[in-house]
This record gives structure tokens, sequence and C-alpha cells, in this order.
């Protein structure tokens, strides 16, 4: 019996390698690193430094990139730029994100809980918060989710697609269970997210076995071959199709494979929602974009009743939702739910715009959530003996923050209106593109609709903004609200700021950029 | 200096910023700041405009680019700005009045502790509406579209200590969103049919599409129009936003950015040109509205509502003449011009006799104030003579032109929109003299303990420049068509057509009208007494004063339904989504109930409805794929 030993092309690679072995490093120094302060700074340190590192190499990458891009592994993955691109955006996220995991597990503002292995309000529990522990475990965890976001974005084949959904989705399991307060919801939060993933997972593979049995392949240029030159299995390879999308479409949170979303945004601890909320999204819709065009691109007609039913059912259930919520997180977690509906408007008729459009749609929409959570883990409850409590996510705490803390304020307002698409922000620019490349292939209904609900989605998002600088503090709230002056979590809204600032007024760099990533390596629309 | 028209965006952005970021320090100089940034404005439009003016016709059309703004294959767009005799018309405007306004309120708001950020303010909103008025893109145009809807959310809501005025504020925002989407789907529409939303692009595809394209296009930013500009069904925004502090009514709501609605319709000339029906629909709306405001204007007791109302209805006027196409493009403009000059020295007047009276606001509370305040009474008077359209005062020059060119047509269409512009005049000078009979003459009825006084230099100066305009601007541009030809490079050479009825009779007859609207006026609320409250009236009358029940059709038709879908979409959330989250709250501690609750119920429905939800897409699909 012979071992063949794979080729590999270990180059194109070296970001996710990096990303994936700073991990496994994070592990080893957890293990031998003993003072929880020290971990914290190594752990941040080393995550910084891979992500940023990865992000170097990524670019370094793009510039050297020949021709279209490069197949890896027997085809199974392709660094291509729109890969290339999705990784960046990603790694800018975990950086950042990375950031916010440190600014609250510095001693005494802990988001995390500090043993998340016990059953919550045990005397363990207890014990391990008074000996000081910290899951410092967060970092590694939240770089094996980069690492594997980086391989979805790249995977060409759905086996291989599946094994990444999932390397990113436990670790993010995981997080979303460690709150340090509040732990019956993150518990709960984490429960169903897992639940429905894992059959949300059964789905998509499914689905793949569907296309296998279909098309004899599971590599997505086998599936388009096979769409293209099989005949009389049109059900199978339909079904198929959709159960794959619709994988991919529970990961993004649109309706209705979006129940998760909110019940997750509340209860996980909201440095994790931030990261989750930015990063997730991105990678689900890179996976989407790959899968759609290099796969399903034969299918553009059958599959657009999907896409156009989806997209106007998030958006309009997102929006409606989102009005009526009280609680800011659970507020976010809908406007994310009609975010995904605006994601989806741009696949309509598959335009080839859409491969420029979204990765500047998803880097403003991430860089806004990630600056709008960092915002609210530093506007905290205080109890009535003084003690700083938990983040104060009811909307009604926020009423007069915008006197308190106008630069704050002022900094929530932005992304806020950046989410509502007002111009002169990156969600303007975002949106803009979006709709223009659904527009070029005539989803004109479906833009009409998009364009009404983000008219209406302004006005809950004008609602907090009104709430923060038109109304005063209620009588006798004045100390129950401590805006926590974090500089790690002032440093994240600061970049976020200035980069949805910078992308609204000059988009024309980040966008040209884009419009280079705009090609796929493979498939009809590369 | 054409290529250094950027200054006149550039310059007073920056006094905002540095009024809003200096913070206290800014409180000795940070108003003069702003009148510096504005009075620097108007004088490099004014350098600007006399380099134009040495031009030759066909060359005054000058762009600036910018920066690259949106790069892309299909859709490429540069920011940048347009220089041509319609911008550098509305730049001569905005900065003039804009400055003087500026003066003005350094007096106005002199006890306001917040006088620094109602300048910053009021500089970005000069900032952005420059920028509305110079864009040479749609989609630059809506940047300043959206910006100017800021700066006028800020300002109306600027003493938003009353919970009142914040609802104001918050309404003017609605109202204009619902605009708004008529210009994103403009945008749209342009983009999917000309090819790209800069002006240049679009007006050189016009031709090659199809009438119905242009109509929607028309439609859509006649619905914009309507937003912006307070036309019906539109309109309801205008009167509460009054609640702003005065400068800002005369500046914004009455001079410059309500009247953002006909400049957008007027620069889209072309495309209207090519979809007759939207401009009938327009000229219908103008004409309709200006009957609707002046009605509302009849019964108001509030001076600055009173006034707001004929705003609308001057507005209305502008539109009627957007709508009749080139004869009425110029028109519309020159209207607009004077009116921010007559219009808003009245507003300022209104300020003044404010300033005089505490705030007081209700008419029936003012009278015989010509020999308290003589000054404000002579200026108020000229604006009153303007609106009036009284030669050889400004009114006269626009109003009448419009009113003949509503009459040039064929078949029922002359006879309704010019009936509407005649019928508009005669009620104009009935509510504008009751405005001004009440206010300054009659017999006093003012409230205990008020002594009416003179308005300090800084009030009194600007309300003096702007009733000389009042008074002869008009007469100055309409002398051998000034104006008209001006304008012509944008909106064409209109040819000459004739109404259906001779000039000198429509011309006598708007006098006469106008003479017997006076008349009444004099009787009812010069000569005799005017009660102290606002006494019983007849149905139209209560329906008038509570702005022809506009809110209320409003309330039932959005707000009741839309009220009851949240409260049930509340009650579904809390029950049902909720509900695991809820019980979890009561339940901290209790972890086996909450397992419990978690393993019996929530997810097993989330995951059916990801089931009912696939069940139905592969139906979907398999369905109409196969």
């Amino acid at each position: 019996m012979s071992f063949v030993t794979p080729e590999i092309a270990w180059a194109p690679l070296a970001p996710i390698i990096v990303v994936l072995g700073a991990a496994a490093i994070g592990i080893l120094v957890e293990s031998f690193v003993r003072t929880p302060a020290t971990r914290r700074a190594a752990q941040l340190g080393l995550s910084l430094v891979a992500l940023i590192g990865a992000a170097g190499v990524a670019v370094v990458q793009w510039a050297g990139l020949e021709g279209a891009g490069t197949e890896v592994l027997a085809g199974m993955l392709t660094v291509d730029r729109q890969a290339l691109a999705w990784q960046i955006v990603i790694l800018v996220f975990g950086a950042l994100g990375a950031l916010l995991f440190a600014a609250r597990t510095r001693a005494g503002e802990e988001a995390f809980t500090s043993l998340g292995s016990v059953a919550p309000g045990s005397t363990e529990e207890t014990l391990a918060r008074r000996k000081g522990m910290q899951v410092t475990e967060v970092f590694p965890l939240a770089l094996f989710a980069v690492g594997g976001m980086m391989l979805f974005t790249s995977v060409t084949d759905l086996v291989f697609l599946f094994v990444a959904l999932e390397l990113f989705s436990l670790p993010l399991y995981i997080l979303v269970a460690l709150a340090r307060r509040r732990r019956m919801l993150s518990h709960e939060g984490a429960l169903k997210y897992f639940l429905l993933g894992a059959f949300s997972s059964a789905l998509f593979l499914f689905g793949a076995a569907l296309l296998y049995g279909a098309t004899g392949s599971a590599s997505l240029t086998g599936i388009a071959d096979g769409i293209a030159t099989v005949s009389g299995l049109d059900p199978l390879i339909l079904g198929g199709a959709v159960l794959v999308v619709v994988g991919l479409l529970f990961k993004l949170g649109a309706v209705p494979f979006h129940s998760w979303t909110p019940d997750a945004y509340q209860g996980a601890p909201t440095p994790v929602t931030a990261f989750m909320g930015a990063a997730t999204k991105a990678a689900a819709t890179a996976a989407l974009i790959r899968v759609s065009y290099e796969a399903f691109y034969g299918l553009t007609w059958e599959l657009s009743w999907l896409f156009w039913a989806v997209a106007i059912a998030s958006m309009l259930l997102g929006t409606v939702v989102a009005l009526v919520q009280t609680d800011l997180k659970r507020m976010l977690a809908y406007s994310s739910v009609a975010h995904a509906g605006f994601i989806l408007v741009a696949f309509a008729g598959f335009p080839e715009a859409t491969l420029a459009a979204l990765p500047f749609y998803l880097l403003a929409y991430g860089l806004a959530t990630l600056g709008a959570f960092a915002v609210i883990t530093q506007v905290r409850e205080r109890s009535d003996d003084g003690t700083v409590l938990g983040e104060a996510t009811r909307l009604g705490q926020w009423a007069g923050l915008g006197k308190r803390s106008p630069l704050l304020a002022g900094a929530m307002a932005l992304f806020l209106l950046s989410f509502a698409g007002i111009p002169l922000t990156a969600g303007f620019v975002g949106k803009f593109v979006a709709f223009a490349a659904a527009i070029s292939e005539g989803a004109w209904p479906l833009v009409l609709v998009a364009v009404i609900a983000s008219a209406a989605a302004a006005f809950f998002y004008v609602r907090l903004i009104v709430l923060m600088f038109f109304t005063d503090v209620p009588d006798g709230q004045e100390e129950a609200i401590e805006v926590d002056y974090s500089p790690l979590a002032r440093v994240v809204v600061v970049i976020t700021a200035a980069a949805v600032v910078l992308l609204g007024v000059v988009p024309g760099p980040v966008l040209s950029a884009f419009e280079n990533a705009a090609v796929l390596l493979i498939g009809s629309a590369g | 200096m054409l290529d250094l028209t950027w200054l006149l965006i550039a310059v007073p952005l920056a006094s905002s910023a540095v009024l809003l970021l200096a913070g206290r320090r800014a409180d000795s100089w940070g108003h003069w700041l702003g009148v510096a940034a504005s009075g620097s404005a108007f004088v490099v439009g004014l350098l600007a405009l006399i380099q134009m003016l040495g031009l030759d016709a066909e060359e005054r059309s000058h762009a600036v680019h910018l920066f690259s703004w949106i790069p892309g294959a299909e859709l490429n767009l540069d920011a940048g700005l347009l220089v041509d005799p319609l911008s550098l018309t509305f730049v001569m405007l905005v900065t003039f009045v804009g400055t003087l306004i500026h003066v003005y309120s350094v007096a106005y708001m002199e006890h306001d502790p917040n006088r620094r950020i109602f300048f910053a303010y009021l500089n970005l909103f000069v900032a952005a509406m420059l920028l509305l008025v110079l864009a040479d893109s749609y989609l630059l145009l809506f940047v300043g579209w959206e910006g100017v809807g800021l700066a006028s959310y800020l300002l109306i809501g600027f003493w938003n200590f009353k919970p009142e005025y914040a609802t104001a504020a918050k309404k003017a925002f609605v109202v204009n969103r619902i605009g708004d989407i008529g210009l994103i789907l403009a945008m749209g529409l342009m983009f999917a049919y000309l090819g790209g939303v800069d002006f240049e692009t679009v007006f050189a595809n016009v031709d090659g599409v199809s009438t119905a394209t242009l109509t929607a296009i028309g439609l859509t930013l006649l619905l914009a129009a309507c937003g912006k500009s307070a036309q019906f069904p539109l309109q309801s925004w205008l009167g509460d936003a009054m609640a702003g502090p005065t400068p800002v009514s005369a500046l914004i709501h009455a001079a410059t950015m309500v009247t953002a609605g006909v400049y957008l319709l007027v620069r889209s000339a072309p495309i209207l040109e090519g979809a007759p029906s939207a401009q009938t629909a327009i000229a219908a709306v103008g004409a309709f509205t200006l009957i609707l405001g002046a009605l509302i204007g009849m019964a108001k007791d509030d001076i600055k509502k009173a006034l707001a109302a004929s705003t609308m209805s001057q507005i209305g006027y502008m539109m009627l003449a957007a709508g009749l196409g080139p004869i009425g493009y110029a028109f519309a403009i020159f209207h607009l011009v004077t009116h921010g000059f007559f219009k808003a020295g009245m507003f300022l007047g209104a300020g003044s006799v404010m300033h005089g009276m505490g705030d007081q606001v209700d008419m029936r509370r003012f009278g015989a104030l010509r020999t308290a305040m003589v000054t404000t009474w002579v200026t108020f008077g000229l604006g009153w003579l303007a609106i009036l359209g009284i030669p050889p005062f400004s009114g006269f020059w626009s109003k009448d032109k419009i009113i003949e060119a509503a009459f040039v047509g064929e078949g029922a269409q002359p006879w309704i929109l010019g009936g509407a512009a005649l019928i508009g005049a005669g009620l104009t000078a009935f509510y504008m003299s009751r405005l001004f009979f009440m206010t300054f003459h009659g017999k006093a009825r003012w409230t205990d303990g008020q002594h009416p006084h003179e308005s300090p230099a800084l009030m009194t100066v600007p309300m003096i420049i702007l009733a000389v305009g009042s008074a002869f601007l008009g007469l100055f541009l309409a002398v051998g068509d000034r104006f008209s030809h001006w304008l012509e490079p944008v909106t064409g050479h209109a040819e000459h057509h004739e109404p259906v009825l001779p000039v000198p009779v429509l011309m006598a007859a708007t006098l006469i009208l106008v003479a017997l609207g006076v008349w009444v006026a004099w009787r009812k609320y010069g000569a005799a007494d005017v009660p102290e409250e606002a006494p019983a009236a007849s149905l139209a009358t209560i329906a008038a004063r509570n702005d022809m029940f506009q809110d209320s059709v409003n309330r039932a038709v959005f707000e009741r339904p839309g009220t009851h879908l949240t409260r049930t979409l509340v009650y579904a959330d809390a029950a049902v989504v909720d509900g695991a989250v809820n019980g979890g709250g009561e339940a901290w501690s209790k972890t086996g109930e909450v397992a419990r609750r978690l393993q019996t119920g929530q997810v097993r429905s989330y995951a059916a409805t990801m089931l009912v939800g696939l069940v139905i897409v592969i139906l979907v699909v398999v369905q109409g794929g196969l």
C-alpha cells in the first residue's frame, strides 16, 4: 500500500494558516501563562499581530496575483481577488473585534464569565469570580472563527464548505454562551443558535448530497457543468440548490431562517455580538456569492424566486419588528435581519456588479455594527448603591445620553445614520451600489420595496437619536447610567466612526479596489 | 473665480464645524464667525456672478470637477459642481438673504444660551443648500437635499425643551422622508433607463426613452418636490415647522429650502419636456396648493402660521409655473427670487413684532402697532404690497407673468389653471391684508404688561434692505426681460404665446380682485373691531383653521393602521418571540424551569418556522422552475 503525498501550494494559504496557527498558539498561551492580566495582554497581542499580519499577507498576495487567481488543494479552494477581498474585510472585523474583547476582559470590566463550564449561580462560579479567573480563551476561539470564515470565502467544494462552516460556527456557539451577566439569557441564546445551526447544517448537507446525486460532483464547477448537461433530474437539482442556499441564508440571518438572531444577539456578550454581527454576515455573503455565481449560475431564473421572496420578507419583517423593540441589542438584531434583506436584493438576477458592490456594503455595514456595539459596551447600568452593572440596553435608559456624553452619542448617531443609509455615510454608498446592481438586472420592484423599507427603517434609528439628544434624562434616573471610559473600546469607536465617514465621503479608492476584486477564478460571471 | 465656487460650500461648512467643536469658548465670537462665513460665501458668489456676466450667453455653464466619487464600470460618478445662471441665481439668493438673516439673528437670539449652536446649524444649512443647488448630479444634489433636511430638523427642534416643538421637528422629518423616497426612486429610474444620475448624461439620453418612463421619473420628482416644498398632499409639516426660531422660518421655511422642490423641477426641465402628463400633474398640484394654502391662510390667527400658509400658496404659484413648460420656468424662478425677498422680509418683520410683544404670536392680541414700531410697519408694508402684486412692487412683475402664462393653452386647461391663479391672487390679497391690518392697524388689543417697542438696528437694517428688495428688485429684473434672458441658457428660449384672454384684461382683472380682497379685509379687520377671542365660525373656517383636517386624514389613513399593526406586533413579539426570554428573566435562578422551557417550547417552534419556510420556498422554486 502506498501513500501519495498530496501536492499543496502553501503560499496562497498563508493568511489562513497564520490565523489558525495563531489560534493554536493561543491555546498554548492559555495553558502556560498563569497570571490573568499577562495572559490577556499576550492573547491580545497575539491576536492583533496574527490578524493584521494575515491582512498584510493578503494585501501582498492581492498585489502579486497574476490573472484571476490560483487554485489550491486540487481545486477545492481558490484564491482569487474576490476571496482575498472578503478575507481582508473579515480580518479587519476580527482585529476590531479583538480590541473590543480586550476592552471587556479588563479586570473588573469583564463582559465574559469567569468560568464558562459551570452552572450559572453555582458555588463554583462564585469561587471562580472571587479568585479572579478569566476566560481569555475567547481570543483563540475568535481566531478559529476568523480562520473558518476566511476558508468559507474561498472554498469551491461543497464538502469542504461544510467543514469551514462548522469550523467557524462551533467557536461562535461557545462565545455566545459566555456572557458574565444574564447567564441564562446567554445560555439560552447559544443553545438556540446551536440547535438551529445544527438543523441548518443538516439541510445544507442534505442539499449537497442531492446535488452530488444528480450531478456526480461536489465541486462547484462540477455542479455547474452538471446543471448544464444533466437532464431529467431537475427536482433533485433544484431541491439540492434550494437546500444549500437555505443553509447559507441561515447564517446570513434572512427570514424565515432568522429566528436565532434576536436571541443570540441579545444573549451574547456584546463584544461577541459585535464581532459575530459583522463577520458572520460577511462570510455568509461571500459564500453565497461563490455558490450562486460558480455553481448555480445556470439556475438564475429558478432561484430568483427564492431570492426575491426571502429578500422582501427579510426587509419587511426586519424593519417592522425592529420598530417595536424596546431592547437596543434586539432592535439591532432585527435591523440586521432587514440588512440581510438589503444584501439579498443585490442577488436578484445575479448581476455582475454585485461582486464589487457587496464587499463594500458588508464593509460599511460591519464597521457600523462594530462601532454601534462598541458604544453599547460603554453605556452601563448602575445599581442604587453605585456598583456598575452590565450594559444598559433598554432604549429608555439612553434618554439624554447626548447631553451627558455628546461625542459617544454623536458616534452612535453616526452609526445609526449609516445603517439608515443617509448620504455622506458609508451605509448610503453601500446601499446605492447594491441597489444599482439589482437595477442593472431590471429588478425594479424589489428595489422599490428596498427603498421604502429603508425609508421606514430610518424611523427607528432616528427614534434612538431623538431619544439621545432631544429627550431629557427622566427625573431620579440621573445616576442610573454610567458611561464607562474604556480606552480600547474608544479606539474601536474612533476607528469605525472615521471609517464610516471616510467611506461615505470618498468611497472612490475602496470601491475601485473592490471593482478589481469583481472576478471569480471560475464560474460564469468570472 | 468660477473654479473657486467650492469655497461657497467649504467656508460655511468649516465655520459650522468650528462652532460645533469649539464649545463654550466660542460663545463670545461664534455668532460673528457665522455671519462672516455666510458673508464671505456671498462675496465669492458675487465675484462668480460678475465673471459670468462677462461671458457670452452660450459660455455661461461651468463645470467644476471636485473628485472621483463613486467609480465603477456601470456607474461612474464624479463629484462636481455646475455653475450656470440657474445655480448662480440661487447662490445669490441664498447667500444674500442668508447673510442678512444671520445678522438679524445676532440680535434676535441674543439671550439664548445656545446662540453659537444656532449659528452652527445656520451655517450648516447654508452649506447644504449651496451644495444642493450647485451639484452637477442628482446624487450629489441628494446629499445637499438631505443636508438641508437635517439642518431644518435641527433648527425646528432648536427649542426642543418644549415637547410639541420636538414633535414638530419629527413630523417635518417623517414627511420629508416620504418625499426623499421620490427622489431616490427617480434616481433609480434614471440609472436604469438613462444610464446615469449626473445631469449631463441624463439630459443627453432623454430623447432615447419612452414617454412612459419619463412620466414615471417626472412623477417621482414631483413627489420629492412636494415633500420638500410643502405641496399637497405633503404640506402638513410646514405649519408646525414654525416652532423653530423666526429667523429659521424666514430663511429655511420661506426663502430658500422650501423652494428646493421648484429648483429640482426646473433643473429637470429636459425630462419634463418629454413627459406632458407629469407637467400637467405638476401644474395641477401647484394650482390646488395655491388655493388650499390661501384658504388656510385666511383662517389662521397665529401670525407665523398665516405666513407659512402663504408660503405654501406662493410656492404653489411657482409649481404651477414650473408645470407650464418653457414659458413658465423663468417666471417660476423669478417669482421664487422676489418671494425670497418679500417673504423673508415679512417673516423678519413678524419676528420683530414678536420681539417687541414678548413672543406673542396671536394676531388677535396685536393691533395698532404702526405707531409703536414704525420701521417694522413700513418694511412689512412694502412686503405686503409686493405679495399683493401691486405695481410697481416686486411681486407684480413675477406673479402677473405666472397668471398670464397659466392662461396660455388650449381646451379647458388654461381656464382651470388660470382661473385658480387669478382667484388665488384675490384670496392672497384678502388674507395678507387681514394679517397686515390685524397686526398694525385697528385698536390695540395687547395683553396686560406689554410694551411694544422697535427692535435694535441689527434687526431693522436687514429688514430695511429686504424691504428695498421687495420694492424694486422685481422692476429691476423685469426691465427688458433681463431675468428671462439671463436664465435662457438653462431654461431654453420660450416662444411667445398669447393667453386665451388679452393681457390687459387679465391685468385689470387681477388688480380688481386684489383691490376687492384688500377692501373686504379693511372692512372686517381694519375699520371694524377685531374680537380678542376667535369667534364661533362656520364649518369652512374651522376646516381652514385646522389645516383642512390634513392631520386628521393622515392620522386616519396612515397613523392609526400603523399604530394597530405596531401594537399587534408588540404583542406578538412579547408573547411569541420573546416569551421564553421574559420567562427566563422572571425565573432567573430556576435553571431547571428555563431549561425545560427551552426543550419544550421555543426552539422547536423556531425550527418549525424554518421548516415551514423551507417547504414553501421549495414549493415555490420547484413549481416556478419546472
